[in-house]
């Protein structure tokens, strides 16, 4: 806990938890609103259960005085609304932290070595004619401990509530203040005192938001999707938005039918995506090999969750790798990019739509749950970033006379990427099919042609996408953190902390991972001396295409995390030090 | 006009001589011609098996894809640019066996796309196994003792779906499959025209001359109106589904028309330069 001589805190961790159901989410999403509005940095995680009410659920607000990119393994302020918020988060909790407990639950003799408070959030609520309002009281506690303004919280109350009317906004605002006169009374005000924000205007969003807004801005008009968590966000919000921006939203009836939607539209000229999780992907296999095989540009975000199977549909992991860049029988041209942060959703969401059309070719967006449904504080995003190239895109075809001889539509280039008029574009009438083809398009099997064909595909990605990789830290590091999307935030802190112990440390992180940007990967691990690659699986994916493409036994040590949580910068750390 | 012939591509096609596929080929091309329509202005989306190769024997712009898929990609490519005339087409394996899923939600959906699914109640390209549509006790390869499944009523199945529009053509009336093609084309909405074909080479029971015994034409019969859903219905029933013509029509509006905010110039023809201000008025919400 970094208090500064005025004993303020740069850094709260906050959480609240309780049952599904009970407002959990919203009362993290108005504190973390307001605090976003006072200019401090926030990451916030939601853990929650696959069903619609009842079942544990905790939001954990980390808010500083600097940019952050991770949970952490500490908590300064629990509020706990149902008996298992303190059975199983308590131990979080650092020696001087607050535990705001409902008087109705179980203190359990565990927890007396910390400052465990015993509040009447029911009761006050109650008073106030209703107890749903509890978990406001307990925002007004916390809003007291932390020393910040009811005042501030006034407007984001309004905007959230006056739908309902002005009695729900009356009734929220009460029981914040009376949770906070609450405090008061009991000697909690400024118990744990936050720095003051810089009052900064920047978002504050969710992964899935980011993407979809960066697919807007990079022209797409038309998504279908079908339901997944923790994609459906995408969809949703696109189905909201493409309405006001004279594009089409389609819920599909599953995703076989998505990505085919999306490959028609993109085949006709529009720029289309779809967005699930890994049970998704695995159904659009097929197809992917379409767009490989014919050429077409498709985008898909793939948020990934715990898998196999059905697996962990409300938990974090990185599995789906590998699936994503080998996934479809045979061999097809693909690009897959791993966002960092969730500012990189929205920027590679839209570069994505720029390499599909350009390398005429799917293009898979990975991210995972701590990215899709993880908030972030992210800087104001700047449309100037984003440019629009539509690669290889015919409007106009030189006349032919219309008798049935097709455009060339695979004809060899310098560059591999063939010329693609659109359909309804005059005189590029063509054929395009899974079955291996000829220049025109039509079926052919001819051996030499087979070979040419598949060079053409194959080669006409370069194997170095630029900005693939970017490394952080001094050069020739005694230790090396690899590691690929969201994990960036875990292991950026987890660099600091060993490079505040003083060690020679770097972090090389992969954006753009297929193609495998092997030679900057080599050209980083060449001179470090211990190198870990950190990944959220079981099987060690990023390891394994390392020794895939790399000619060097490089004697890596893998750190890896497949309990359906997101890495802490902490335990990274610990990790590497436990093996110094 | 274009003549029926310009219609077809140089491809000479790969289907066994007296194979149905040829008739529907004709009919397509001849429906094209009438409704004075050029090659670059539709786009012929086709799934795998013997008939799905006819995307590529005609001169329209023309999309292979994998198999039972078609009707997803045809709709996204109507939505994509709605100035363009779809076309799908496959037949009952395609269609009503691993694709049978997608016919229920296009017709639900309702996107102006005109499919044409070529039953000959078998599987050809595979050499003769026994498909979605083959009757009960039908022995094929796959069924040596007899198929124990119930056929699929394509028929009932997209009535009670709610179709829109809904014909039944026969190889062997190709006067009657070029106007049902034409209407389904004309029609704003989804169309589906089922063109009963023959196997020549794997299906000796569902011959022409067994088709052309079993039929009842409903467009020589008075008392039939195609816009009367229950009769449609007990109709296929009476019929064993063997009726050809107009089957049921009716006036709705597309998915096109009711698409909330759907432009009316194509989604291909949008202005997609990135602007500041569209940007800065979507994330007003997320400061």
């Amino acid at each position: 806990m970094n208090n500064d001589i005025n004993g303020e805190f740069g850094e709260v961790i906050w959480q609240v938890g309780g049952q599904q159901g009970e407002g959990i989410d919203s009362t993290g999403d108005i504190l973390a609103s307001t605090l976003n509005q006072l200019g401090y940095y926030l990451y916030g995680y939601r853990e929650f259960s696959s069903r619609i009410k009842g079942g544990h659920t905790h939001y954990r607000l980390r808010i500083s005085d600097n940019p952050i990119g991770a949970i952490s393994h500490k908590l300064h302020l629990l509020v706990a609304l149902d008996q298992e918020s303190l059975s199983t988060q308590n131990h979080f909790l650092v020696p001087s932290g607050i535990i705001i407990a409902d008087e109705n639950l179980n203190v359990n003799s565990t927890m007396v070595r910390h400052n465990v408070v015993k509040a009447p959030l029911t009761r006050l609520s109650e008073d106030l004619g209703n107890k749903i309002v509890k978990n406001m009281a307990a925002l007004g506690i916390s809003i007291a401990i932390m020393n910040l303004r009811l005042a501030d919280f006034e407007d984001v109350i309004n905007q959230r509530f006056s739908k309902k009317g002005s009695k729900v906004v009356a009734l929220n605002l009460a029981a914040i203040e009376s949770g906070f006169d609450w405090a008061c009374q009991h000697e909690l005000l400024g118990k744990l005192p936050l720095k003051s924000g810089d009052k900064k205007k920047r978002l504050f969003m969710i992964g899935n938001q980011a993407a979809a807004l960066g697919a807007i801005m990079a022209g797409c008009r038309f998504i279908s999707a079908y339901p997944i968590t923790p994609a459906t966000e995408i969809m949703e919000y696109l189905g909201r938005q493409m309405p006001e921006i004279g594009g089409a939203a389609i819920q599909a009836e599953d995703e076989i039918a998505a990505i085919n939607m999306v490959l028609g539209a993109s085949y006709a000229g529009v720029r289309a995506m779809t967005s699930t999780s890994g049970p998704g992907l695995s159904l659009m296999m097929e197809t992917i090999g379409l767009s490989g095989m014919t050429e077409t540009p498709v985008v898909i975000i793939d948020a990934q969750r715990g898998g196999p199977s059905t697996g962990l549909p409300t938990k974090h992991e990185q599995s789906d790798l590998l699936s994503a860049i080998f996934g479809t029988h045979g061999e097809v041209p693909k690009i897959v990019i791993t966002p960092t942060s969730v500012s990189q959703c929205f920027y590679q969401t839209a570069n994505a739509f720029n390499l599909a059309e350009k390398y005429q070719c799917p293009v898979i967006v990975l991210s995972d749950v701590a990215l899709s449904l993880g908030k972030q504080t992210v800087e104001p995003f700047d449309a100037s970033k984003i440019k629009v190239d539509r690669g290889q895109i015919l409007l106009e075809v030189d006349p032919t006379p219309e008798d049935g001889t097709f455009f060339q539509r695979y004809g060899y280039t310098a560059s591999g990427v063939s010329p693609r008029p659109l359909p309804g574009t005059k005189n590029g009438v063509h054929f395009v099919t899974g079955l291996e083809h000829d220049e025109t398009g039509l079926p052919a099997d001819d051996p030499a042609l087979r070979t040419a064909m598949m060079d053409k595909r194959l080669n006409k990605i370069p194997d170095l996408l630029p900005g693939s990789t970017f490394y952080h830290g001094p050069d020739n590091p005694d230790y090396l953190l690899v590691g690929y999307g969201s994990t960036y935030g875990p292991i950026a802190e987890a660099r600091e902390m060993m490079a505040n112990d003083g060690l020679l440390v770097g972090h090389l992180h992969i954006l753009i991972i297929w193609p495998f940007p092997i030679a900057e990967l080599d050209y980083n691990m060449e001179t470090a001396k211990n190198i870990f690659i950190i990944e959220n699986n079981a099987t060690g994916q990023l390891e394994g295409l390392l020794d895939m493409h790399s000619p060097y036994d490089r004697k890596t040590k893998p750190i890896r995390k497949y309990n359906g949580q997101p890495f802490v910068p902490f335990e990274i750390y610990q990790q590497i030090k436990e093996r110094l | 006009m274009i003549e029926p012939k310009i219609f077809r591509s140089g491809v000479r096609p790969n289907w066994c001589p007296g194979c149905g596929d040829f008739s529907v080929l004709n009919a397509l091309t001849h429906s094209f011609s009438e409704l004075d329509l050029a090659p670059h202005q539709i786009t012929t989306v086709s799934g795998i098996g013997c008939s799905g190769r006819i995307s590529g024997y005609l001169n329209t712009y023309g999309f292979h894809g994998v198999h039972g898929r078609a009707l997803p990609v045809a709709q996204g490519v109507k939505l994509a640019n709605r100035d363009l005339t779809v076309m799908a087409i496959g037949g009952d394996g395609d269609g009503l066996g691993i694709g049978l899923n997608h016919l229920i939600h296009a017709i639900r959906r309702n996107v102006d796309v005109t499919y044409i699914i070529i039953d000959n109640h078998i599987y050809g390209l595979t050499k003769g196994q026994t498909s979605p549509t083959s009757p009960t006790g039908f022995t094929s390869k796959s069924t040596p003792k007899g198929s124990l499944d119930t056929a699929v009523s394509p028929i009932q199945l997209a009535l009670s779906a709610g179709i829109g529009f809904l014909g039944q053509a026969f190889v062997g009336n190709p006067k009657q499959m070029i106007k049902l093609i034409e209407s389904g084309i004309k029609y704003n909405g989804f169309s589906l025209i089922i063109a009963l074909s023959n196997c020549i080479t794997y299906n000796k029971v569902n011959t022409l001359k067994w088709f052309r015994e079993n039929i009842h034409d409903l467009d020589n019969d008075e008392t039939y109106s195609p816009s009367d859903r229950k009769q449609a219905l007990l109709s296929a029933v009476e019929h064993n589904d063997l009726v050809t013509g107009l089957i049921y029509h009716e006036e709705k509006a597309s998915c096109q028309d009711l698409l909330p905010g759907y432009p009316n110039r194509p989604l291909v023809a949008q202005n997609l330069t990135p602007q500041q201000e569209i940007l800065d008025n979507l994330t007003a919400a997320f400061y």
